[in-house]
Formats: C-alpha cells, sequence, structure tokens
C-alpha cells in the first residue's frame, strides 16, 4: 500500500511524458496539438487526483454523507477543460493557415520552405 | 493504465484518423476515471468536451489539411526526443516521493479554503453542489476571466479562418443542402430522434446544476455539441438556416454581458463586484439569483463559441472543397 501511495503521480507522469514525446518527436503540426492535448489531460487528472479523499462521496451535499472529496480542483478543472478546447481551437485554426500559406502541415517542410527564399 | 495504453498507442498509430478515434476513446476513458474519483461535473465536461467536440474539431482540420502523417524519426534523429522524455519524467517520478500519499484527507492540498466552502457553504449560498458554488460564488471572478478567454478564443477563430475581404461572420456561401440529404439515412432518423433529447437534457443540466453535477460549462458543451451532430448530417447549409450564425455571435457576445452586467448591478446595489448579496432581502436568495444569472451567462457563451467554432471551421471546409 505504502508504495503504490504514489500510483497516482506515476500515471500523471507517464501521460505527461507521452504527450511530451509526441509534440517533439512528431513533426504533423495536428498530432502535436493532439500530444498537448494529452499533456493537458494529464494536468486534470493530477489535480483532481490531488482532490480525492479516500471514503469520501462527490462533493454534492447530502444529509447523511460526512465526508467530501475536495471540490476546489473540480471547479480548477472543470473550467480548464472548456478553456482547453477553446484554445485547442485556436490552434486548429492556426494550422488550417498555415496549411493555407504552406501547403502542409508537416514542421519539415515548413521550415524547409522557410529557409529557401 | 488504461489511459496510458491509449496514449502509447496513440504514438504507434501513424494515421492521423485513427489517432482522432484513439482520443475520443481517451476522453471517455478520462471522463469515466474522473468519476471514480468522485468529480462528477467534471467528468460531465470532459466526456462532452474530450469525447465529442475535440474529435470532431480535429476530424473537421484534418479534411482540411489532409490526413496523411509524415514517417516518424528513425535513428539517431529519435534517440533525442526520447531520452529527454526519459530524463524529465524520472526526475518527475523522484519528485512525487514528497508529495502527500494518494487519498489522503490531511494532504495540504485538502486544507485552506476546501474545508470552508463543504462546511460553510450550505448556510451561505444554500445550494448542494458544492462545485456550483465555488464556481459560480466564492470564484466568480475566476469563473468570469475563463469565460472571457472563451469568448475571445472564439473571436481569434472566426479572425483566423475568415476568408480575405469578408466582413461580418462566416456565412456559407452556397445552399447544398441537397447534396448531403440521402447519404447518411439511418444516421438521420436516428439523430433526429436523439438530438431533441440532448438539447433537452442540456436544459436539465443548466438549471439542475445546483442541486445535482451539472451547470452552465457543461450544459453549453452538450447543448453546442447537439447542434453540431445536426449540422454533420444534415450539411452546413441547413444548420445555418436553422441557427444563423450572426444570431450565434450576438449570443456569445450576450452571455458575457449577463456575466459582467450581474457585477455592474451588484456594484450599484453598494456591495462590491459579483458579491450577490445585494440582489434580494434575503441573502441566500440573493446568492440564487446571482448564481442563476451566471450560469446562464456561462452556458449560453460556451454553446455559443462552440458552435460558432464549428461554423468557421466547416465553412472553411466547404470553401476548401470547391
Amino acid at each position: 500500500m505504502d508504495f503504490f501511495g504514489h500510483f497516482n503521480y506515476w500515471v500523471v507522469v507517464a501521460l505527461m511524458m507521452l504527450g511530451f514525446y509526441i509534440v517533439i518527436a512528431r513533426g504533423n503540426l495536428v498530432k502535436k496539438l493532439i500530444g498537448l492535448n494529452i499533456f493537458q489531460t494529464s494536468v486534470f487528472i493530477l489535480y483532481i487526483s490531488a482532490g480525492k479523499v479516500s471514503g469520501g462521496a462527490a462533493p454534492i451535499l447530502a444529509d447523511n454523507i460526512e465526508l467530501y472529496s475536495n471540490p476546489l480542483p473540480h471547479v480548477l478543472i472543470l473550467t480548464a477543460i472548456v478553456v482547453g478546447i477553446a484554445t485547442t481551437s485556436v490552434g486548429l485554426a492556426l494550422v488550417v493557415r498555415i496549411h493555407a500559406a504552406y501547403g502542409t502541415v508537416e514542421e519539415e517542410e515548413i521550415l524547409e520552405q522557410n529557409s529557401s527564399c | 493504465m488504461l489511459l496510458v495504453a491509449t496514449a502509447v498507442a496513440l504514438i504507434r498509430v501513424r494515421g492521423l484518423l485513427a489517432s482522432i478515434m484513439l482520443t475520443s476513446v481517451y476522453g471517455l476513458l478520462s471522463a469515466s476515471f474522473f468519476v471514480t474519483m468522485d468529480a462528477v461535473d467534471v467528468a460531465f465536461t470532459e466526456a462532452a468536451v474530450g469525447a465529442g467536440v475535440s474529435p470532431l474539431l480535429l476530424l473537421l482540420t484534418v479534411a482540411i489539411v489532409g490526413r496523411k502523417e509524415a514517417a516518424p524519426l528513425r535513428g539517431r534523429r529519435a534517440l533525442l526526443p526520447i531520452l529527454l522524455v526519459t530524463v524529465t519524467g524520472a526526475l518527475l517520478i523522484v519528485g512525487t516521493f514528497d508529495m502527500p500519499h494518494f487519498g489522503s484527507a490531511d494532504a495540504p492540498a485538502n486544507h485552506h479554503v476546501a474545508p470552508h466552502y463543504l462546511q460553510q457553504s450550505w448556510d451561505e449560498i444554500g445550494i448542494p453542489n458544492v462545485v456550483t458554488s465555488v464556481l459560480a460564488s466564492y470564484r466568480a471572478y475566476d469563473t468570469l476571466g475563463e469565460v472571457l478567454v472563451i469568448f475571445t478564443a472564439g473571436v481569434a477563430v472566426i479572425l483566423a479562418l475568415a476568408p480575405p475581404g469578408q466582413r461580418g461572420s462566416a456565412r456559407p456561401a452556397r445552399p447544398s443542402a441537397e447534396e448531403h440529404l440521402g447519404q447518411h439515412t439511418i444516421l438521420q432518423v436516428v439523430s433526429k430522434l436523439l438530438i431533441p433529447f440532448m438539447l433537452l437534457f442540456a436544459f436539465y443540466v443548466q438549471f439542475h446544476g445546483e442541486y445535482g453535477p451539472g451547470g452552465g460549462f457543461q450544459a453549453g458543451v452538450i447543448f453546442a455539441s447537439g447542434i453540431i451532430l445536426y449540422g454533420l448530417l444534415y450539411g452546413l447549409p441547413t444548420v445555418c438556416r436553422v441557427i444563423p450564425p450572426p444570431v450565434v455571435e450576438i449570443l456569445a457576445a450576450l452571455g458575457v454581458l449577463i456575466y459582467g452586467l450581474t457585477g455592474v448591478i451588484s456594484l450599484l446595489g453598494g456591495a462590491n463586484y459579483l458579491d450577490y448579496s445585494v440582489l434580494a432581502d434575503d441573502p441566500v436568495t440573493a446568492q440564487h439569483i446571482g448564481i442563476i444569472a451566471i450560469e446562464l451567462g456561462v452556458g449560453i457563451t460556451v454553446a455559443a463559441v462552440i458552435i460558432t467554432i464549428y461554423y468557421a471551421f466547416a465553412a472553411r471546409l466547404l470553401r476548401e472543397e470547391d
């Protein structure tokens, strides 16, 4: 039990690094955004799991419940998810514009075109 | 564990289309994870956003830019990212040993203001869902900021995707609704049955957000995904006739306006900005009024902005096809 007490953090680290890997190792801009999304979700999981209290209930007040999980991370992450989709769509819009300007969304090809002129 | 497996699969998969499908699976999985973590409000949002709206937007983008993906790095050059990621990950893992154990009630994160919210919010605000009272009353400033970010993002998408020289909102140029009809008859019939319930459910989530999980953010996203589903199956021109883009854009601004004006009204009443206590004689009733007004503003803005973003992408797709 003691050893697995940090298991949630390890999952977060694993997800975060996988997302990070996609961002730096893949040249496709859409794929990079997917990687960023995974990175972002790992942060969500970090917050939510930090707010979990063993044996606690969802933070909706009821008469016969004594222990609740922490509502504060829920609020922060709930809004962060919606803000996240809004910012992701701005990123996607920029990808579309890059595609219109360069005819490709691969990082390498864009860099080549930039250096040749 | 499943989440990690899906993320690994995401790295391996080459085609963008398959990655997007995996993103959707990933969103659904993380939503169910949030349920087990007691974060039902968050799970609601993630299910609608992660499994629904965000893969749809990715799909629209891929439809515009093409689904081919270049080969991943090979040999020497592939080593550097792997090395970097491994070292960073190992450092972070070492860092976790100082963190409080999972689920412990005495972790620092569960002290400070959180117990106050849980113990006092019933007397001060009088609604059962603590997440809603923190979101819309204690931390209403934060939420206002976030709504503004969403609104700005919507504006930015319109600006980025508008055709050169166009003024006003994005409108599809040609009425090509007939092309779409008859292509997906079964889907269209099923969705015709489903969409009214989705929209109705969105309203339930909006107005029941004080008593159960839900609220403006979730309702907005669910409403928007209903409309987007309609748009995918019946074609953009058809949705645009049902809900014209200028109306949606005005609604997005209107939501922010409702939110801001609620604050101004409490200023005029002599209280602080977004302090609802002056909205009625009884402070608890005043809190109720304030929260309903704010959640309404949030819901309208979120739904309108996401529909606007969808319109912008879909209209762009139509133009690219021409």
